[in-house]
């Protein structure tokens, strides 16, 4: 058997590159935020420094085998999640784990950090985060029905379950399927407001309510590693949207420039926003988003 | 080539860059100079600059803010929540309060001086310290990150009988739960 070199570089480096541009975006929406709040805010490479400290902490607690293995759960949750997105499209080295099924696997593997958490969060017994988690869940029942109905549409327009596939589908500007099916991309984009955890659906890690929920009872390396696999997941969120809605990205200039104009969209609503409770944000997603998905599939139903 | 153990490596400068540069503050602001806090973290002094952050519990922090006076019942809570934060960890002591007992040093229920009690690093001095020297302490503590002289959890688990022993000295119902840190 012949060893694709290109490939196995690609699996090294992509959740590599994933992390340094994830974790500078988060330091990039730092600074933003308190530009915002007319202060100058922390450097661009914030986050990373404190990503460094969190790993080279001398000491750790552990409340046993279910929380050692949470934050491994999550960061497993957001390698494979990368893997299976094509972070561009066309490339020799960066070409994905694609199979002809693999937007549904995404929508299964994107939850799979969550539950891994959910359940390594329970062993700490720490109540705040236990309400963190009860929250979290909630709010993933609410999202996840506006974000399922907008990918079905698209499955359903375009005959279709892979995302090489979708990315062939928008071979020019005006081929993307922001313009091609606008009712899924309004679902979309709301259900991904709440899957990005900014405020005005930021109530799972709520500091000043539940002392930051499910992480609460985590420090050193867990909180350093779950730091890590957010980093990534945000990136991996980010290229799946840029891949279905905005056709993808030939280049990484292409991809930083679009990855970061969509990632715009929660943090600065979010900046702007007071916090929803539960049930108000899960009462919105199951109101507006998922109308606009209901109505994205029945368009695509009444035209076939 | 030899190995000398004193010789910094090329990941202890990183790792005491990114310790130095990335403080996590949990604040037990009971006293008066928890006022002094807000100021320091919003708009006008903008403490996020220096990597000052708030965090959300004592596991997640660095450094244990201690404002103003302590009465022998917070500093039951203080003891507990400074075992609970992972180490290396810093204590600023805040305040005259913390340095010799300030306006309440007759006070038959507040302690008089804290680095009795818990490994302070820095003391910052004023009744109550501007905004401007809060900032200042901070800046000495990275200094003596940087250099390696901030260790006081070290110190802390090495004279933890001489601690424990003043500890109990005013903290007459002593029932604190084991665990480790």
């Amino acid at each position: 058997m012949e060893i694709n070199w290109l490939k196995v570089l690609g699996i090294v480096i992509t959740p590599i590159i994933a992390f340094l541009v994830g974790v500078t975006y988060g330091g990039i929406v730092r600074n933003i935020t308190a530009r915002v709040q007319n202060r100058f805010g922390p450097p661009p490479t914030q986050n990373l420094w404190d990503i460094i400290k969190l790993y080279s902490k001398k000491t750790t607690i552990n409340h046993g085998v279910m929380q050692h293995l949470a934050p491994v759960f999550a960061i497993t949750a957001s390698i494979t999640t990368l893997y299976f997105i094509p972070v561009l499209r066309d490339s020799k080295i960066f070409v994905n784990l694609s199979f002809s099924g693999d937007l549904i696997f995404l929508l299964y593997i994107m939850v799979f950090g969550s539950l891994g958490m959910a359940l390594g969060v329970g062993q700490t017994g720490n109540p705040n985060a236990a309400i963190g988690v009860s929250r979290g869940l909630s709010m993933m029942v609410g999202y996840e029905i506006p974000f399922v109905l907008s990918i079905v549409a698209i499955m359903i327009q375009f005959q279709t379950t892979s995302l090489n596939e979708l990315l062939a589908v928008q071979d020019k500007f005006t081929n993307w399927i922001i313009f091609q099916s606008p009712l899924a991309f309004i679902a979309g984009i709301l259900a991904f407001l709440g899957m990005m955890g900014y405020a005005p659906f930021d109530v799972v890690i709520a500091p000043a309510e539940i002392a930051s929920g499910p992480p609460s009872e985590f420090g050193g390396k867990y909180l350093g590693l779950m730091q890590t696999s957010g980093s990534i997941f945000t990136f991996a969120k980010l290229v799946l949207f840029t891949d279905i809605f905005l056709g993808g990205a030939g280049d990484f200039g292409t991809l930083v420039v679009k990855t970061f104009l969509l990632y715009m969209i929660p943090v600065l609503t979010g900046i702007v926003n007071p916090r929803f409770r539960t049930e108000q944000a899960i009462r919105f997603f199951w109101k507006w988003p998922t109308a606009f998905g209901i109505l994205a599939v029945l368009v695509v139903v009444w035209k076939e | 080539m030899t190995y000398d153990k004193n010789s910094k490596k090329i990941v202890d400068i990183i790792q005491s860059f990114a310790r130095k540069h990335s403080l996590w503050i949990l604040g037990y602001g009971t006293g008066c100079g928890a006022i002094e806090i807000p100021p320091t973290m919003t708009s006008r002094y903008d403490g996020e600059r220096f990597g000052l952050r708030g965090a959300a519990t004592p596991r997640q922090a660095d450094v244990l803010l201690i404002t103003g006076y302590l009465a022998t019942k917070t500093l039951k809570r203080v003891i507990r929540s400074y075992e609970q934060m992972q180490s290396p960890k810093y204590v600023i002591g805040f305040g005259s309060c913390t340095i010799n007992g300030g306006m309440y040093w007759d006070s038959y229920n507040t302690i008089n001086a804290l680095d009795q009690y818990l490994p302070v690093d820095v003391f910052i001095n004023g009744c109550m310290p501007r905004p401007e020297s809060v900032i200042s302490g901070f800046i000495e503590l990275q200094k003596l990150i940087a250099e390696g002289r901030a260790d006081g959890a070290e110190k802390y688990q090495k004279n933890l009988e001489w601690y424990r022993e003043n500890q109990k000295k005013v903290i007459h119902n002593w029932k604190m739960p084991d665990y480790n840190w």
